[in-house]
């Protein structure tokens, strides 16, 4: 089912120059951050908990509640993650394009409410586009008094700052990030703490929220939290965007209410995906982004709602479906999505270090045909050591979650497509055409 | 021997002094020393160090983990193709292959002429226009063969030159206003040294001319992400909008008034 719910955060998208302060003022703009400053901070805190609003980075953790486990001290920041690197998801690349106001709305709105000193805006440094266009909404937001000092007339102040990133994936991680915004390499902080809100940028509480979070904020302050939570189902509250992309007709991003929608309405309905290219056949799907475990095609008339999917064994994640067709070699694709963590790993951690460049070199070798059929229970075992147990969610041998995120699409291959891991193996070559990508020395036994 | 031009020193010491630490100051810095020079020259690590107060080896543990900080000669156009899962199943490793032997360099390699670096990257984030790549972080998608070689014939003759800076300029649009305020009228968290005046309005550079679409190249698809396509289901969905990025950061005149607090 599509429901008619609107659009929360893509709105303005589509209105010629919506990146402009004047589009935003005519379009609402700064009216939920002016009926901010009339508010007491709590009691936006509280709006927000009442909207249930999950954290839209990919961990699906409540916003309100990460607020208010922020350690009471002096001072503490505010940092707004757009370090967008999940593949294919291409959301808050889309947001800080067409959207910027709508973010430093948002982040004010945020900072405001917890009591933030400063407020730093990380955009991954690959969106040029969309992080000169921010940095010219918050010139703009500047000149018109909606950032600096005494905030619209009111006693609020506060500087926001754009800051780049440079390329990396594990960048995205809330505590690499922190480190990489102090200027050094991006490697994840060891746990506990558990969450930046007690010990966070230079060793302060700090609130770490992601794009399409925050600049969900203006609407929730303009139309209450009850209104936001009356959308969706349970716990997956209010409008999501989805990124789909892979074998549709219509890869983009739509923005639909939570819960009410299947996979199935995702991928076929004429409104949004338009069915897969050629009308060929569905052969696999991810879920939410390709740390996410897969689906196969009997999943296909699940709710896109947390809960429900997470039950399946997966992840709504970053909100990322990918669709792969009958005419898609899955060896390959899983390959790639290894090959990717093997590169992003940031090293700190043996399991992911290694166990992701073993995987990498194996999966690769039977793609190119020199596979044997004991690399099924190796590949296997070094799944199961970096993250024992192969359950969901995965157990951590780890730092950070990117190392127990390399198993999910090995495993979710073999599982449903073991078959065609055997056809490359003992017919020596890839069934569905010449390999792709860079060879590797193929070891002996 | 090359160090931060005068200018790209005070570009640098604005940045330390928007940040509670200076050192956050580091990896910005880079992308200004990469404008520069086009990759980080060991020199210019050195003096970013000098400027920041860090050891030579701090800034390249930093500088040398990051993807888009190069510490070898790039070409003036750096080529990323993503090959990664939504590009995979799109044409983008055909894409790259073709690339290669447009480029006559495998990727990785420089052509002799230094005009262009090739690379093979990860997911970009423009996966509703597969394949794409980006020539200096410009982005560009739903690209065949044939599309590929207009692009590097418009790259070549200059055509683009708007749209694609040369390698290492990141951002073309100066932030305007020091951080001078603080939340809640706590004292500003300034840098130490060489802090800039709060309220100082930094000079509006090149306003003017960043980032306009070249009009007159409308055969590379133009990607500003823009892809949305929310439902509103008493209408049709909205229509399809694939805009080229209209330029962008041209704010009107007024905000280079001074904002004094």
């Amino acid at each position: 089912m599509i429901t008619d719910a609107g659009a929360i955060v893509t709105g303005r998208h589509g209105i010629p120059e919506s990146w402009t302060l004047a589009t935003y003022l005519r379009n609402a703009g700064y009216e939920g951050l002016r009926q901010a400053l009339t508010m007491e901070p709590g009691d936006i805190t509280e709006e927000v908990k009442t909207s249930s609003i999950l954290g839209r980075g990919g961990a699906g953790f409540e916003a309100g509640k990460k607020w208010s486990m922020l350690r009471d001290a002096d001072p503490k920041y505010l940092v707004v993650n757009g370090d967008e690197s999940e593949p294919c998801t291409f959301k808050d690349h889309m947001l800080l394009e067409n959207d910027p106001h709508q973010i430093i709305e948002g982040t004010l709105i945020c900072a405001y409410a917890v009591g933030a000193a400063q407020a730093f805006i990380y955009v991954r440094g690959e969106f040029a586009l969309g992080i000169e266009r921010l940095q010219a909404a918050l010139n703009e937001a500047y000149a018109h008094g909606a950032v600096g000092r005494r905030i619209f007339g009111s006693d609020f102040s506060i500087d926001v700052v754009v800051h780049p990133g440079a390329g990396a994936y594990i960048c995205g991680e809330e505590t690499a990030l922190l480190e990489s915004l102090e200027g050094k390499r991006g490697y994840p902080r060891d746990k506990p703490p558990y969450f930046p809100a007690a010990i966070g940028l230079y060793g302060a509480p700090t609130v770490v929220n992601n794009v399409e979070t925050v600049s969900n904020l203006p609407w929730i302050v303009l139309n209450g939290g009850a209104a936001f939570a009356a959308l969706g189902e349970g716990r997956s509250t209010g409008t999501r965007l989805f990124s789909l992309s892979g074998h549709v007709k219509r890869p983009a991003n739509f923005e639909i209410e939570m819960a009410k929608t299947t996979f199935h309405d995702l991928i076929y309905d004429a409104r949004l995906g338009r069915g897969i290219r050629d009308d060929n056949e569905l052969k696999a799907f991810v879920p939410g982004g390709v740390s996410a475990p897969w689906f196969s095609p009997d999943q296909v008339d699940m709710a896109l709602d947390q809960e429900a999917v997470g039950k399946a064994g997966s992840m709504l994640g970053s909100g990322s479906v990918i669709v792969m067709d009958h005419t898609t070699c899955m060896v390959r694709a899983a390959w790639r999505i290894t090959r990717f963590f093997h590169k992003e790993s940031c090293g700190q951690c043996t399991p992911c270090r290694e166990g992701g460049g073993w995987l990498d070199k194996i999966m690769n070798r039977i793609e190119l045909g020199a596979g044997r059929r004991s690399d099924l229970d190796l590949l296997l075992d070094v799944c199961d050591n970096i993250a024992p147990g192969l359950s969901w969610p995965p157990q951590k041998t780890t730092i950070c979650v990117l190392g127990p995120s390399i198993p999910s699409s090995i495993t979710s291959a073999i599982r449903m497509f073991r078959d065609e891991f055997l056809t490359h193996i003992d017919e020596g070559r890839c069934p569905f055409g010449p390999p792709v990508g860079a060879s590797v020395a193929v070891a002996g036994p | 021997m090359p160090r931060l031009n005068p200018e790209n020193v005070r570009r640098a010491r604005e940045l330390m002094a928007l940040y509670p630490e200076p050192r956050s100051a580091l990896i910005p810095t880079l992308h200004i020393a990469q404008e520069q020079e086009g990759w980080l020259r060991p020199e210019v690590i050195e003096h970013v160090a000098e400027i920041i107060d860090l050891t030579p080896a701090e800034v390249y543990g930093t500088a040398s983990f990051y993807d888009m900080l190069f510490t070898h000669p790039v070409g003036r156009y750096l080529v990323s193709v993503c090959t990664n899962l939504a590009c995979l199943l799109n044409g983008g490793y055909e894409l790259l292959h073709h690339a290669e032997e447009r480029l006559g360099v495998p990727a990785g390699g420089t052509t002799a002429d230094g005009e262009f670096t090739l690379e093979e990257v990860e997911c970009l984030a423009l996966c509703g226009e597969a394949p794409c790549l980006t020539v200096n972080w410009r982005f560009f998608g739903n690209l065949d063969d044939t599309a590929f070689d207009r692009l590097v014939d418009d790259l070549r003759t200059g055509r683009l030159a708007d749209r694609v800076p040369n390698h290492g300029t990141l951002c073309r649009v100066r932030r305007k206003v020091a951080a001078a305020g603080a939340g809640n009228g706590q004292p500003a968290p300034t840098g130490r040294e060489g802090a800039a005046p709060p309220g100082m309005t930094l000079p509006p550079a090149d306003m003017g001319a960043e980032g306009e679409a070249d009009p007159a190249s409308p055969r590379v698809t133009a990607s500003a992400a823009g892809q949305t396509r929310t439902i509103r289901v008493a209408g049709e969905a909205s229509s399809e909008p694939n805009e080229p990025p209209a330029p962008e950061g041209a704010t009107d005149d007024a905000d280079d008034e001074k904002r004094n607090p």
